[in-house]
């Protein structure tokens, strides 16, 4: 019986089935720590009023909970928020000096601009030129949007002083260059200095009216107490947005969790990354991995095609091919010390001294951009296509091509019209891996063009709306950045998940895009054998 | 050494002239030293054990063997007088003079009509008028129209076997050749799409020039007009194929027909 067992092979297919539920679980188990943190990142909590032995009490959402070592007693973690109160975000209570927990529901969590959440009770209004407040659960939110016409005001006059300030930097780039080729006193020369003598006036009027009105609005203050009584006023354009989460229905909840998902997709982050959106960051990513593809994968294809179709099989070729197969494992910092040498140093350095030698010292190309880093990610995939490109070719029966030669066609034609469809489906596949690999990727990123904020996307409504020389921000980075470099880590864990969450979902999105181009490509062109 | 062999006959005003061909793959030798002619309109097969040149022959003929890595050729073959391996020779043109069938189906992973039209397609030829009616005609040559007249637009994958071998013909056709090789077109069909194969061969005959090798020597006697039996690279016999299966000049020739060898 044991020896029929063995000779069937079937512990064979037991330890086959065994190797892919175990990949399967870990992979199962990853998107599900994934999910479960970051889908309940932006549902609202409740926030708990503890009362403490002492005779203090204590307000915040509870966090987490876990026994203390070598006890039965557990302990409590609370974020408290109240940073400019408190200095600390998070606070451990041991569940023995609690007396109390409550959850009142006159609760308010304000997010803020700065000093992240701030809970308390709302005690009164002071505000100047807007109607005072009626009282009511909603009084708060009611006159923070009273003042969105003042506050929406402020940022349109930003944004102008942003666009002078663009504006000069120009004219600025101009004088440089007029300056460097020894032009002086032309009468273009004066024309800009005037017009930017004007800006300048135009800039300095617009900055102090701003000033004004930033000043007028920060007056309009609501006076909150904490858990102990102690007082804060805080300016309502400070205020982000305030709720009252022990107050909220189901509806009003489902509306806050969709209002911070459109904040995440369409806002810039605040508070060094921890809060706010991730549009520049989505942004950065997606443009990166299309500048990577629309430079790799025509110079992949083309050589994987050269390598196939028209080199002489001998040990030339053999040792490329090794050669390609040993770039694909090249760890990927080693591509980015490159691309910082080469692209960066190298090409980005000698554009600077051939076009823009007037701004010397200061780099334009010279320094780390979407357009250096596209190009070390597209260098670290395009072994990936080369060799699913010769692997797609090589499948293909040679009695097709013969077919097609018979027939009197080229080898060019050979190529284009029955070779190439082909091998779409298998040349698709390497993109999918390529895209996935490069997605992925934060090491060379790094040191070629990522930033942890950047000023302005590379695309935009400013000519020439593309700027490659530009520093992005990226997703894979941004994990990086605001899970092990942010000042607050414990107040940044729940984006740190959020963002992985979206990292993940843009890659699943991006190659099921691919998978799904694919899979049409092999219906049309596969080669079913009777 | 040339053959004066009373076994092989004189063809008068041959399509293809075969002149002192010897064909190396690297060192070894796979033709020895072949002159013979093929006439025109007619079917020619070439019968023998395999492994004897028959393949390596006809693939001379279109020059398919330009694909071939360390393949040397030494001697003429003539079409019409001109000599096609002549380096100056235009490859393409000729292959649109000598069209060829494999032994191993092949259609395109495209549709129907897309395979037919593959190599007016590729001539150039885009007026569509023109193309539906060459793949109507060649279709219809092949035997194939009333079967697949509702699908021309489906892939080609989804026909059979010998039905994929007969739209190999047609698409051959579809380009005019004046000379169709045939590398054991039946090889690997049953029965009933071999004979309809033979059936499409007979019509064929008369318009083309068909050069075909066979393993099948049946076959070969109820379609051919003339034979060659090749063994180890070399033409042992040559005549018209009734000749050649009733009254064999050479022991070889018999042994191998009656199967004694082979």
């Amino acid at each position: 019986m044991t020896k029929k067992f063995w000779r069937q092979g079937e512990p064979f297919v037991w330890a086959t089935g065994l190797a892919l539920s175990l990949i399967l679980f870990l992979t199962l188990l990853l998107f599900y720590v994934v999910m479960a943190n970051g889908l309940a990142v932006f549902w609202p909590k409740k926030v708990a009023l503890a009362t403490l032995k002492g005779g203090q009490s204590l307000l915040g959402e509870i966090v987490q909970e876990e026994t203390i070592p070598h006890t039965d007693n557990k302990r409590l973690q609370f974020k408290i928020g109240n940073r400019d109160l408190y200095g600390l975000d998070f606070k451990w209570v041991d569940a023995s000096e609690i007396t109390g927990l409550s959850y009142p529901k006159d609760v308010h969590v304000l997010e803020r601009q700065e000093y992240g959440n701030f809970y308390g009770f709302l005690n009164e209004f002071e505000v100047k030129g807007i109607a005072p407040p009626a009282s009511g659960s909603n009084s708060l939110a009611q006159t923070i949007a009273a003042l969105e016409d003042r506050k929406v005001e402020v940022q349109i006059l930003g944004k102008k002083i942003a666009n002078l300030n663009r504006r000069v930097e120009l004219i600025d780039h101009h004088l440089a260059k007029a300056r460097y080729n020894k032009e002086e006193n032309t009468p273009a020369l004066a024309a800009m200095q005037g017009e930017k003598q004007g800006l300048k006036t135009e800039f300095e009027a617009l900055v102090s009216i701003l000033g004004e009105k930033s000043a007028a609005l920060a007056t309009n203050q609501a006076i909150f107490t904490d858990a102990n009584g102690r007082t804060k006023a805080i300016a309502l354009p400070n205020i982000v947005r305030a709720y009252q989460p022990n107050n909220m229905s189901l509806f009003a909840k489902c509306t806050y969790y969709l209002e911070r998902l459109r904040e995440l997709f369409f806002d810039e982050p605040r508070e060094s990354n921890t809060e706010g959106g991730l549009f520049p960051a989505i942004f950065g990513t997606i443009m990166l991995i299309f500048l990577m593809s629309i430079l790799s994968f025509p110079l992949g294809v083309l050589a994987g095609i050269y390598l196939r179709e028209y080199a002489k099989d001998g040990w030339l070729v053999k040792m490329v091919r090794i050669a390609v197969n040993n770039l694909a494992g090249i760890p990927s910092i080693v591509y980015g010390i490159f691309g910082l040498g080469f692209f960066v140093y190298g090409i980005g350095g000698g554009i600077d001294q051939l076009f823009f030698p007037e701004r010397l010292p200061t780099p334009t190309f010279g320094t780390g951009g979407i357009l250096w880093t596209s190009l070390t990610l597209g260098l670290l995939t395009v072994p990936v296509v080369i060799v699913a490109t010769e692997e797609a070719l090589g499948s293909i029966p040679p009695g097709i091509r013969e077919g097609s030669q018979a027939l009197a066609a080229t080898k060019l034609q050979t190529l284009t019209r029955i070779l190439l469809p082909m091998a779409s489906p298998g040349i698709l596949t390497g993109f999918i891996l390529a895209m996935a690999r490069a997605a992925g990727e934060v090491a060379p990123l790094m040191i070629t063009g990522v930033v942890k904020l950047a000023p302005a996307l590379p695309l935009d409504g400013v000519f020439p709306y593309l700027h490659l020389d530009r520093k992005f921000m990226h997703l894979g980075f941004h994990i990086y950045d605001i899970g092990f470099q942010s000042p607050n880590v414990e107040a940044a864990k729940p984006m740190v998940y959020v963002t992985t969450l979206l990292l993940i979902l843009i890659v699943l999105a991006m190659t099921s895009t691919a998978i799904y181009l694919r899979n049409k490509m092999r219906q049309r062109h596969s080669v079913v054998d009777v | 050494m040339q053959t004066t062999d009373t076994a092989i006959i004189r063809i008068e005003n041959p399509q293809v002239e075969v002149e002192n061909l010897n064909l190396y793959y690297g060192a070894s030798q796979a033709l020895k030293n072949l002159t013979f002619g093929i006439p025109g309109h007619q079917v020619t097969a070439l019968i023998g054990p395999s492994g004897c040149g028959k393949s390596t022959l006809i693939r001379c003929i279109n020059r398919m063997n330009d694909l071939v890595d360390g393949l040397r050729i030494e001697g003429d073959i003539k079409i019409n007088g001109e000599n096609i391996n002549d380096p100056a020779l235009d490859v393409i043109e000729l292959r649109r003079k000598v069209g060829m069938v494999f032994q191993k189906w092949n259609p395109f992973p495209k549709s129907i009509y897309e395979n037919i039209v593959y190599g007016l397609r590729i001539a150039g030829i885009q007026d569509k008028t023109v193309l539906d009616e060459a793949a109507e005609k060649c279709l219809k040559r092949a035997a194939l129209w009333d079967e697949v007249k509702d699908r021309l637009h489906q892939s080609a994958m989804g026909l059979s076997g010998g039905q994929m071998q007969r739209l190999c013909i047609a698409r051959a056709i579809a380009v005019s050749p004046e000379i169709i090789l045939m590398d054991e077109p039946c090889s690997a069909l049953d029965p009933r799409s071999t004979s309809r194969i033979e059936d499409l061969i007979r019509e064929l005959r008369g318009e083309y020039t068909i050069i075909i090798v066979t393993h099948n020597m049946q076959q070969a006697a109820r379609i051919s007009d003339y034979t060659a039996y090749m063994y180890l690279g070399e033409l042992i016999e040559y005549g018209p194929t009734q000749t050649l299966f009733t009254m064999p000049e050479k022991k070889e020739t018999e042994d191998y027909i009656t199967g004694r060898f082979g």
